[in-house]
């Protein structure tokens, strides 16, 4: 092609702006697409992560308008992140979609109903934990008044939504209040010599439904030489706010979090949610432009740790207890893809005594939880968890571990699904069985 | 015929759900990995060759422009729907229709990703050896028409080696097959003529392709030089040992560098080139093979000789070689990845005159390249947002290819012609070499409708012409 024709187009509509500045590093390789789940299930270009891109780019070139269609392509994007591990030339992929997700979030009318559904969520529940307690109070109350079975029975929800029926029997057991209430402000080291003070962000959907994991998570950190500090009025962390375009609202929640653990002193901010992980690392980001808080953003994410991540760098206790079981791990997205860890959790599998770690075929493959995908895209949500059941059912294994909460509801629900008697457990869980079984 | 109606046409044939033609979808079928783009108007997924062959018939009879596409890796723009029309994606089809272990032979459909061919087989110690560094993404059909090849094909033979048969819908909607399971057939060998025709002749629905044992042994040795001229005669004196490596790649020191900062593969900074060795074959005397190689690099000056120990240190070495692109790619944001062949003895002249140019045109460049046929990859670091740079990168890749031609080499080792270089295409081939070609296109593409404006100059577009030396 001659050289006049290719440059034609070449840095005339060229803008320097954070987003611009991601979408360049992009070289149109195709390298990406076929670690790409979705471009995996659907196989076209829309569905991959280049045309995302290239999407993304006709829009903020100003070439393309938001349609629907835009929206519906951008959101079919699971954001697993995967694309950002294969990438040779190193592009961020989110720091492209959340913007995206953002001007869709401004710019797009969404049928009624489901702005409706949406704001619900993300305006009037999740920053509000009191609120969100509500809920929570709500479910468990449906579900241990036996309502539920007649739901189910009747076919209710069916009539609403297919979608939302899979949803309501994934949605786990509340905990009793009684239950969060024991996870203390103040955890002191356990055997009294105190090496590190940490603070543990407890999450909102993990200190609701997945108490007992938080409670394991500060017992295994207590039993490792840490006091605990766990503020009672954090906020959620602004993950899912952040994927689906609520980029002020995510920037609200981060300052607020800031502030409260700001003023603890801490060596370390302890997650076990890989989800919230990732967001938390990212607050730097999210508030560079915010003259007042960008450096203390900055300094919070630096401190941001991942359990397993801190547990092997501090060089954790190995457990003397046994657990004789065999057992799969299946790698969260935000945890492999969006922070890079990976071996991290298999070696404190690998230090149990006893236990039997297996290969799993695609473990660093999104389950299809992604947030609330699971929620907005059901039937692509379902292909993916069935795909990943496969897979764990090949490998023998009679537990299956992982490190975030909404995998942790996805696959349990993706064992019922494939008629697998297994449970689903947080990889701290067993370190911290591992370390109650010395005792016996 | 009207749009709308084409659709529905379409739409009969694949299922609405198959047929594309919004703009928001069609964005995304401009492009490969070349620089152009140009928009189609129609996105097609069909799953069978009967789907194929009426979508072929629909479109020759309402006389609309098609372009197959497998994954759009392709460098030379060779999947670009520069005329417009029905872009065939092959990506639906993706099965793998047969693998027979006793006859080492595999059955596939063209959308079959090629490194997923020899994981489907790994099991079984099999694999499919044509290994372009797109592996992981290219598909079997897209490697068929751009007779790919890699790093493995100096002892194996590119694609046109290891392909046999093939199902071929022509551009009229006629289904034809050519060759089959055995190595030979009477009549003219079609699959020969179709295999690195870039998607003119007709688009490939199924696929036999040879499958072969994975090597009992393999050994990998990185070799490190303080000149190019002592790694260039290396390689010429290896291959003139009588033993052919699996593979014989080398890198220039801007490359290891390059490659170097982002994945610490291990590469000795300090060096002008390496190599990159593998040897394959019987676990019996591979020490004995190896030992001979080491030898050849050091009478030849290698000031260090490393050989993988295992498995991770295998992968270790490649790595550096396979991420050579992607570690360009953090360093700017668009690169040229060009392909050109040189005769090996012309290597280094070759090579110094990339690094004159580059430097005339004040752009940089690294070398990676398949040592052993003298396939060289320059690659230079563009900078979109600066219209002159690129001018400047554009204009140094020009001249490095007619360099390349000036010292007997040729245009293209393995991506193929396409849009990229179909205007520099009499710098090799006379008018009457060119007519041939044309004439061959005409028995299968007569009305130019498959593929157009890919491989041949455009007529009345004239460029000086300087016959290569032969
Ligand atoms: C980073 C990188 C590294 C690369 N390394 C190598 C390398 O080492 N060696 C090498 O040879 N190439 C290499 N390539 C180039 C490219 O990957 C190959 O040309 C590959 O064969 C293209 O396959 P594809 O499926 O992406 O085809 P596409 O790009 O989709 O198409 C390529 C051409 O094939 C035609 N085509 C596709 N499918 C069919 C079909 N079924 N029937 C008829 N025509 C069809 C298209 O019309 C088009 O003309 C590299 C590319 C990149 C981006
Ligand atoms: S995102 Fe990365 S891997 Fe994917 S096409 Fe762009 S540069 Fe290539
Ligand atoms: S984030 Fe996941 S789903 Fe989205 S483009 Fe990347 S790999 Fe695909």
């Amino acid at each position: 092609m001659p050289i006049e024709d290719l440059l034609k187009n070449v840095g005339v509509d060229f803008q320097e702006d954070s987003v611009h500045e991601e979408i360049m590093k992009c070289v149109g390789c195709g390298l990406c697409l076929p670690y790409c789940p979705t471009y995996r299930e659907v196989g076209t270009e829309m569905a991959s992560p280049r045309g995302r891109i290239a999407l993304a780019k006709e829009y903020f070139d100003g070439k393309l308008k938001i349609t629907p269609r835009f929206a519906e392509h951008l959101y079919l994007c699971l954001e697993c992140l995967a694309c950002e591990t294969a990438c040779p030339s190193g592009v961020k992929f989110h720091r492209i979609m959340e913007p995206a997700r953002e001007a869709i979030k401004k710019n797009l009318e969404r049928p009624l109903w489901d702005r409706m559904v949406r704001d619900m969520v993300f305006k009037h529940i999740f920053p509000y934990p009191k609120r969100l307690q509500l809920l929570a109070g709500f479910l468990r109350l449906y579900q241990v008044s036996g309502l539920q079975w007649l739901v189910r029975k009747t076919g209710l929800l069916r009539s609403i939504s297919e979608s939302l029926e899979e949803t309501e029997q994934m949605l786990p057991p509340i905990q009793p209040k009684a239950l969060r209430d024991a996870l203390k402000e103040v955890t002191p080291p356990l055997g009294g010599r105190k090496q590190y003070r940490v603070g543990f962000l407890s999450g909102c959907v993990m200190n609701l439904v997945f108490t007992p994991i938080n409670l394991a998570t500060v017992r295994v950190l207590a039993r490792n030489g840490c006091e605990v500090i766990t503020p009672r009025f954090q906020k959620c962390c602004g993950a899912l706010h952040l994927h689906n375009g609520e980029t002020d609202i995510a920037r609200q929640m981060a300052r607020y979090n800031i502030d409260i653990f700001e003023k603890l002193q801490l060596d370390a901010l302890l997650v076990n949610s890989a989800g919230c992980g990732s967001a938390l690392k990212e607050y730097g980001e999210l508030l560079k432009d915010d003259s007042r808080y960008a450096q203390k953003a900055s300094a919070f994410s630096q401190k941001v740790k991942d359990i397993s991540e801190f547990l092997v760098e501090i060089g954790f206790v190995k457990p003397q207890g046994a657990i004789y079981r065999k057992v799969a791990y299946d790698d969260p997205c935000h945890l492999i893809h969006g922070q890079g860890i990976k071996f991290q959790p298999r070696e404190i599998l690998k230090s149990i005594p006893g236990l039997e770690l297996v290969e799993l075929k695609e473990s660093d493959w999104c389950c299809g939880s992604a947030g609330i995908y699971n929620i907005t895209h059901p039937e692509l949500s379902m292909r993916l968890l069935d795909r990943k059941m496969a897979h764990v059912k090949a490998t023998g294994a009679d537990l299956l571990a992982t490190a975030n909460p909404g995998c942790i509801l996805q696959l349990r629900w993706g064992a019922k699904r494939a008629g697998l008697k297994m449970d689903v457990v947080h990889v701290v869980e067993l370190l911290d069985q591992a370390y109650s079984k010395e005792l016996e | 015929m009207d749009k709308k109606s084409l659709i529905d046409e379409l739409a009969q044939i694949v299922g609405v759900e198959n047929v594309f033609h919004e703009p928001e979808d069609l964005i995304t079928y401009q492009y490969d990995a070349y620089l152009s783009r140009a928009m189609p108007d129609f996105v097609v997924f069909p799953t069978t060759t009967e789907q194929v062959s009426k979508i072929l018939k629909v479109a020759s009879r309402e006389k609309v422009p098609f372009v197959a596409r497998g994954a759009g890796t392709g460098i030379s723009g060779g999947a670009i729907p520069v005329k417009g029309g029905i872009v065939v994606a092959l990506s639906r089809m993706n099965k793998i229709l047969e693998i027979d272990f006793e006859s080492r032979r595999a059955r596939v459909q063209p959308g079959v990703i090629n490194l997923d061919l020899s994981h489907a087989m790994k099991d079984k110690g099999f694999h499919y050896i044509p290994d372009p560094a797109s592996q992981q993404s290219c598909t079997i059909g897209g490697n068929v028409a751009e007779n790919a090849g890699g790093p493995h094909c100096l002892a194996y033979g590119v694609t046109t080696n290891h392909v046999l048969g093939l199902t071929v819908v022509l551009p009229n909607g006629e289904i034809i097959h050519t060759g089959g399971k055995a190595l030979d057939y009477p009549g003219y060998d079609l699959t020969g003529l179709l295999v690195g025709s870039e998607g003119t002749l007709g688009i490939v629905t199924e696929i036999i392709v040879r499958i072969e044992h994975r090597p009992e042994a393999v050994k990998t040795l990185l070799a490190s030089f303080s000149s190019m001229l002592d790694a260039a005669k290396t390689v010429s004196a290896i291959i003139a040992s009588g033993t052919i490596p699996a593979a014989l790649e080398m890198m220039d020191k801007p490359a290891i560098e390059a490659v170097e900062a982002f994945a610490h593969a291990g590469y000795p900074v300090e060096a002008a080139a390496v190599l990159l060795i593998e040897l394959e074959g019987l676990k019996d005397g591979m020490d004995r093979l190896a030992k001979k190689i080491v030898e050849i690099c050091q009478s030849h000056k290698a000031i260090e000789v490393k050989v993988a120990q295992n498995e991770q240190e295998r992968m270790q070495l490649w790595k550096g070689r396979k991420c050579a692109a992607g570690a360009i790619g953090r360093i700017c944001n668009k690169y040229y990845l060009h392909d050109c062949v040189v005769p090996r003895n012309k290597l280094v002249a070759v090579l110094s005159e990339i690094y004159q140019i580059a430097e005339k045109y004040q752009v940089q460049v690294a070398n990676v390249f398949h040592a052993g046929d003298g396939n060289l990859h320059p690659l230079v670091p563009m900078d979109m947002s600066d219209r002159d740079q690129v001018e400047r990168a554009l204009r140094a890749g020009d001249e490095i290819l007619k360099c390349c031609i000036q010292a007997g080499g040729t245009l293209s080792g393995e991506h193929g012609i396409g849009l990229e270089k179909n205007e520099l295409m009499p710098l090799i081939f006379n008018e009457a070499d060119l007519t041939a070609m044309k004439k061959v296109k005409a028995v299968f593409n007569p009305e130019d409708l498959c593929n157009p404006g890919k491989i041949f100059p455009t007529p009345g577009r004239c460029l000086e012409v300087t016959q290569r030396p032969r």
